[in-house]
């Protein structure tokens, strides 16, 4: 087992962890990334769609696009990256941590660095996460795994589709397949609204005439060999309702019905893990209850965009570079809980006397809505926010003069929350 | 087990014995044969072993108090439930023996486990004991505070229902047993003193001996034969697969105290760590009815989480549905048949049939004796199986040695159950070319993702190694496509 010695240490060569190891790299540190598949840039290259690049580029780019403008900037410095590379086991550690990774090529390696930082991505929820019943043909796949077929394996996954979940991939893939030559028959979602971006609903759904059935359930899979057809109900009051459920005659249904980080490398660890992102539980500089193992991008939790990936990795790699350079972060730490309202904010703790850039996710939907910074009865910083929906993660900037006088007071936990305002307000 | 062979015979060369289906139970008889001087073939209508009642079995062995004395599946379950250990060591597939409680509720449900007791004594089950709510609980923390008592059996235990199967069969082959798949019964003549079976696809097979063990199919197989008639009714049971690390994870298999059919909703700890609660338990019709029900997934839960509360519907990784094969008396069926020559009917194998296979096929063969067949002990016979290398169970030290000789272990495919693209070949090269076969037989897919991440990798794999075009690759067979066109073409 060869050992192999770096500062930095990213597991994933996605828009996260390419992110990441150039932030590292341009502080000077010796950084390497490991990668399972063959070549860098991740889930992106699948996504042949545009609309990557607005906030990061000011420009519309392809994920491919997108994907390339890190990958070249990588290929410029002296960040060793290895495809074909799983990482197995993480361990921390006083003197260093330690990931060991099987590859075919580099064989059995064990990475001993400063930081490790988990740029891992997420997985899709499949069908028995959400409990479809019914019989188990071929021609059930996430709406991932059939872009991925489609996109660059060069696939026909199906022929007549349905699709389960408005997130974002199966509005995307409702429009790929349409554009495959493939019938769309229509997109089923539980929630009584989309829970894709809207500029997708327009795109890829009213343009082609792809029903949307809101509040609706698929309630039985039929087929034996390949999925002959599924019923379709309403969904009231947290339940089925049989008596006006419709029969959809397909071949295949696509499931986009969350996204789930990918957590098991930290949890194995001992990483803690929030039950409401799923993905590892962290403090402001995006750093887990293991000394020197950070995480970020959609293995942290699942973001709607992915300019806000490579920005919030932008910001992890900075922290994990102070942590080996041993430019110790003796800012104060104040513990941050979801209030009212609120699904979950991100990081787990406010640092004191300087910005914090908060990602929350609301539980509510309205017109306008109030974030307020609380701590006990008082309101220490409040925002609206306009558009707020559970589906859009809202990012929040609490300023360095706002968090100036935590440092002397007490480290009594804040908490967030969200309220909805009349729209003028 | 080898991508299909041919029958070595010309039309004139007759096997000795030939197996109907590729369950448990025919792969057990198989191997039981093989190590005799006489010519097997095993006929199975799915695309690979196991496919049919056998994939979706529990896998407990179970420990035999739970049926008395007089019915055969009594005396065959205990006799089989011992030879497991010798099995796994030969044959290395997963076992453990981790012992069976059955909890008890109420005093009233206490007497049953005390009857229970007290019956699996009778039968000869060794180390049976009753314990206390304290005793229970203190060797099963995670148990509801609501139970009151248990009988515990030692020697109850776990397995990989499909890996046991596998090999089984592996072995049969290994001794020159031939295995034909996609081959579904037809017609059959007696001609002289042979068996001439026909498939749906016409191919024939000429055998002196017909050993059906066919299943939810036997009934359907005997009037084939002109045998006896009888009627198997499919009992169906819906269970869930929770992920690996899931809250609940139990020591031991617990069961609730049985009611008259069934031995009630289980929480049963894989070997692999996962967790499978269930089964239901309802008479049907359809014996290709195998979906689950949204109804059902509630009362499984309701059950379980009765025995184990901190259980949770959210670690679901998937839900299926198997079926066994009942008849009317609720015991097996294993003897000569009265009405056909050269027939043995292995019929109404359900629950306890896994635990009984092994001592099923020597009471097969016992059968095949006195009906006059000759069985002479092979000077060759190998009963060990080499063992399988799967990377997940290795050190990093001893992946890296397998490594340098073959590069393909360090290619994880399967992220979530660590398997390399060398466990995916050599699945492949031993004939399992589904995607539930190299499932069933790597662990390929069964993880948290489902699929989600290794089904691309598993289907270029496919490809490279069959050099088959991407249309004709099956979920379970045909029918089962998985694709359906390239976009090139």
């Amino acid at each position: 087992m060869q050992v192999c010695e770096y500062d930095i240490l990213v597991v994933g060569a996605g828009a996260a962890g390419m992110a990441v190891a150039l932030a590292c790299r341009r502080r000077n540190l010796r950084a390497a990334v490991v990668e399972r598949e063959e070549e860098p840039g991740g889930i992106l290259l699948q996504c042949i769609h545009n609309g990557f690049g607005l906030q990061r580029f000011g420009e519309e780019l392809t994920g491919p696009e997108y994907a390339e403008r890190y990958l070249r900037e990588v290929e410029g410095t002296e960040i060793d990256v290895f495809c074909g590379t799983t990482a197995v086991r993480l361990t921390g550690g006083d003197a260093f941590r330690s990931v060991v990774t099987y590859s075919a090529k580099y064989g059995v390696r064990e990475f001993r660095v400063g930081a490790v930082i988990l740029a891992v991505g997420c997985r899709e929820r499949n069908r028995g996460n959400i409990g479809i019943p019914g019989t188990r043909p071929a021609g059930i796949f996430t709406a991932g795994l059939a872009q991925r077929l489609t996109n660059i394996d060069g696939y026909i996954p199906g022929s007549r589709v349905v699709i389960v979940g408005s997130g974002d991939i199966g509005l995307i893939m409702a429009r790929r397949m349409t554009w495959l030559g493939a019938k769309v028959l229509g997109v089923v979602e539980i929630m009584p609204t989309c829970s894709g971006l809207l500029r997708n609903v327009v795109q890829c759904l009213e343009d082609f005439d792809i029903p949307l059935y809101l509040s609706h359930v698929v309630t039985r899979i039929e087929g034996a060999g390949r999925v002959r057809a599924v019923e379709v109900a309403p969904w009231r009051n947290g339940q089925a309702d049989s008596r006006n459920a419709f029969r959809l005659e397909c071949d295949t249904l696509l499931l986009s019905v969350g996204l789930i980080p990918e957590h098991e490398l930290a949890r194995d660890a001992g990483v803690g893990i929030s039950p409401d992102t799923r993905g590892p539980f962290v403090d402001a500089n995006l750093m887990t209850n293991i000394p020197g193992v950070f995480a970020c991008g959609n293995g942290l939790h699942v973001h709607d965009v992915v300019d806000y990936v490579s920005e919030e990795s932008e910001r992890c790699g900075r922290a994990a570079a102070d942590f080996v350079t041993g430019i110790t972060d003796t800012v104060k730490q104040i513990p941050l809980h979801a209030g009212a309202n609120v699904r979950y904010v991100l990081p787990g703790t406010i640092a004191a006397g300087r910005s914090n850039l908060l990602s929350l996710r609301s539980m509510v939907e309205c017109e306008a809505a109030r974030c307020t910074l609380h701590r006990g009865e008082v309101e220490l910083a409040t925002k609206t926010f306009r558009h707020v929906r559970p589906a859009e993660m809202i990012r929040w900037n609490i300023s360095a003069e706002m968090t100036d006088d935590m440092s002397r007071e007490e480290t009594q936990p804040l908490d967030i929350t969200i309220q909805c305002v009349a729209d003028d307000e | 087990m080898t991508l299909m062979q041919p029958a070595r015979n010309k039309t004139t060369d007759a096997y000795d014995v030939v197996i109907v289906g590729a369950g448990v139970c025919g792969a057990a008889i198989a191997r039981c044969l093989s190590g005799y001087d006489i010519r097997v073939a095993v006929v199975e209508k799915c695309a690979d072993v196991s496919f049919g009642v056998s994939k979706a079995n529990s896998g407990i062995v179970h420990a035999g108090f739970h049926h008395p004395a007089d019915m055969l599946k009594t005396k065959l379950e205990i006799r089989g439930n011992m030879m497991f250990e010798k099995l796994q060591h030969e044959l290395k597939f997963p076992f453990e023996r981790i012992g069976i409680l059955v909890l008890a509720f109420s005093p009233e449900e206490m007497e049953v486990c005390r009857r229970l007791c007290a019956q699996g004594r009778a039968n000869g089950v060794p180390r049976l004991e009753l314990l206390s709510a304290e005793a229970v609980r203190g060797m099963e923390p995670v148990l509801s505070p609501d139970v009151e008592g248990a009988l515990y059996a030692p020697t109850g235990g776990i397995v990989e229902p499909y890996r046991y199967v596998f090999a089984l069969m592996e072995a049969a082959q290994g001794n020159g047993a031939t295995l034909l798949l996609h081959w579904e019964l037809d017609r059959a003549e007696r001609n002289g003193d042979v068996w001439e079976l026909r498939a749906r696809d016409s191919r024939r097979v000429r055998a002196r001996w017909v050993v059906n063990a066919a299943g939810l199919f036997a009934d359907e197989v005997s009037r084939i034969l002109a045998a006896e008639e009888f009627r198997i009714v499919p009992r169906k049971g819906e269970e869930y697969l929770l992920q690996r690390g899931a809250a609940g994870y139990p020591n031991h298999v617990l069961f609730p105290v049985p009611s008259r059919h069934t031995k009630g909703m289980l929480v049963i700890p894989t070997v692999e760590g996962t967790m499978m609660v269930g089964p239901t338990a309802r008479e049907i019709e359809d014996r290709h009815d195998v979906s689950t029900t949204a109804e059902n997934l509630r009362r499984v839960f309701d059950g379980a989480k009765r025995m184990v509360p901190a259980i949770s519907t959210r670690d679901i990784i998937t839900a299926f549905a198997g079926l066994r094969p009942t008849l009317e008396d609720q015991d097996f069926y294993i003897d000569l048949s009265r009405r056909a020559p050269n027939v043995v009917q292995v019929a109404g194998i359900q629950s306890p049939g896994l635990t009984a296979s092994p001592a099923i096929a020597l009471y097969v063969k016992d059968l095949l004796k006195a009906g006059g067949l000759t069985l002479t002990e092979k000077a060759d016979t190998r009963t060990d199986l080499p063992e399988t290398t799967a990377v997940r169970r290795l050190s990093p030290e001893q992946v890296d040695e397998h490594i340098r000789r073959n590069p393909a272990y360090g290619n994880i495919v399967c992220r979530c159950e660590n398997v390399s693209e060398a466990e995916v070949v050599e699945a492949i090269r031993k004939g399992h070319t589904t995607l539930d076969g190299i499932k069933f037989y790597t662990r390929a897919g069964m993880g948290r993702c489902q699929g989600g991440f290794c089904t691309y990798k598993i289907l270029q794999i496919l490809q490279r190694e069959t050099n088959q075009p991407i249309e004709t690759f099956t979920k379970r067979g045909k029918g089962s496509e998985l694709i359906l066109g390239r976009l090139d073409t």
